[in-house]
């Protein structure tokens, strides 16, 4: 029981903070790819939807090569201190890029709803364009961009490949899902199938919530 | 097409768009100019183009000294620049905001300011102020999109079909509030319209588009005598 709260309990708090970290830059590009044309737009929108293809432990793979220690970006963080690798910020970071492209593409279509007559009468009114996204577009498509939160949210509370790659399994920093492996390897079948339980009712709540948030738009 | 010195209007349009082109050439020192023409004539584009919505592909629109677009001298002032009352024929009230918050958009006055009260007044749009936006009827949404428009302190108001959705008995309704504003407040005002007879009552210059060209202008008596 207490294996079953702990985890659930981490893997929770995990995926929130994943969602935390991906919702203002997969606003952002979902609001960029909605409403702006650019040089590199495709490109970004390529990029953006990637990981939903590429196998997860592959993407493990890249994040832990840019992010350990002789990595571009692992360097400099290990130069102001901070260590990811193999640390519970490894896990939020895995989720967060794996949660990302299902968030971007409910936001875009949210902001792709929004009216841009709002938009635009808004800004005859006086109001600039940080203005118009704060108070108009932001707000007009706050459905889609929950919706996008909660799954991103749901694929996190599920992701393995690349967790497994960056974070390992340490002990006490395990998610559902490699909680779930780890039980099975060693054949404690009721331990692993609480965990399935716990994932699965995680799961459908949070699915089942950003399904009605989208048919609501 | 009538040329007067010293214009307080110019529209010099000119855009393509698809298959459809406007070009339109209309000085005038009217205060109120009403745009009539059936639909698809390019009315709506007109407005859109002198509040920054659309951007001509040459051309000058100039309101007073105050020039809002000039191919030439490649001045395009952003709309949140151009200071324009613009009231769509959809209205575009916004529905997550109330009566309050959307009359006050686009205005830093607070809401009892001797100009805010008097808006309120002129519109009787006192007792709607804590309303939501799908509570209204069709009058009331109207006389809140004028207000709204009005609060802004627009150097010109451009109101797009006003009456258009209203039945009849609606319209006779909110027709005095439009010749209020006209009366009450010193903004000039484009007012675009398919009816004449709202044309002859608000106007003082019409300038008649069909297929994206001014085939005529002048006052209502000369362009829409009998």
């Amino acid at each position: 029981m207490s294996e079953l709260l702990q985890v659930t309990g981490f893997t929770v708090l995990m995926a929130t903070l994943a969602t935390l970290v991906m919702l203002p830059p997969g606003i952002i590009v979902a609001w960029l790819l909605a409403r702006r044309e650019f040089a590199g737009r495709t490109i970004l929108e390529t990029l953006v939807t990637l990981p939903l293809v590429v196998p997860p432990v592959a993407t493990g793979l890249i994040l832990l090569k840019l992010l350990g220690r002789r990595g571009p970006l692992g360097g400099f963080l290990e130069v102001v201190g901070v260590d990811i690798v193999f640390t519970w910020k490894a896990v939020v970071v895995a989720m967060a890029v794996m949660g990302f492209p299902l968030l971007v593409r409910s936001a875009r279509a949210g902001f792709e709803q929004v009216d841009r007559r709002y938009e635009g009468i808004a800004a005859t009114l006086g109001a600039r364009p940080l203005r118009v996204f704060w108070t108009i577009s932001l707000p007009l498509a706050r459905r889609s961009l929950l919706a996008g939160a909660l799954l991103g949210f749901s694929r996190a509370i599920g992701e393995f490949g690349a967790t497994v790659m960056i974070a390992g399994a340490l002990p006490g920093a395990r998610t559902l899902s490699v909680a779930i492996y780890q039980n099975a390897e060693l054949g404690y079948d009721t331990a692993a199938l609480s965990l399935i339980v716990a994932a699965v009712a995680i799961g459908f709540v949070a699915i089942h919530i950003s399904n009605r948030l989208g048919t609501a738009t | 097409m009538t040329a007067v010195d010293a214009p307080s209007l110019v529209l010099d349009v000119r855009l393509r768009q698809g298959t459809f082109s406007l070009d339109l050439c209309v000085r005038t020192t009217a205060r109120t100019v009403a745009i009539f023409g059936p639909s698809g004539a390019g009315k709506t584009t007109t407005l859109d183009s002198v509040a920054g919505l659309r951007h001509p592909d040459a051309g000058t629109i100039q309101f007073g000294s105050k020039v809002l677009f000039d191919h030439l001298q490649g001045i395009d002032l952003q709309p949140h620049m151009r200071r324009i009352g613009y009231v769509p024929q959809e209205l575009a009230l916004f529905p997550h905001l109330d009566v309050r918050q959307n009359v006050m958009y686009g205005t830093r006055s607070y809401e009892g300011s001797e100009d805010a009260r008097h808006v309120f007044e002129i519109l009787e749009i006192d007792a709607l102020l804590s309303r939501r936006i799908d509570g209204l009827s069709g009058g009331e949404r109207q006389r809140v999109a004028l207000a709204r428009a009005l609060i802004s302190d627009p150097t010109v108001l451009l109101l797009d079909e006003p009456l258009a959705a209203l039945d009849h008995g609606l319209r006779d309704r909110i027709l005095p509030y439009l010749e209020r504003i006209r009366d009450k407040f010193s903004v000039p005002m484009v007012y675009v319209s398919h009816a004449e007879n709202e044309v002859k009552r608000v106007a003082d210059w019409v300038i008649v588009l069909d297929n994206g060209r001014a085939v005529r202008s002048g006052t209502p008596a000369d362009v829409l005598a009998g």
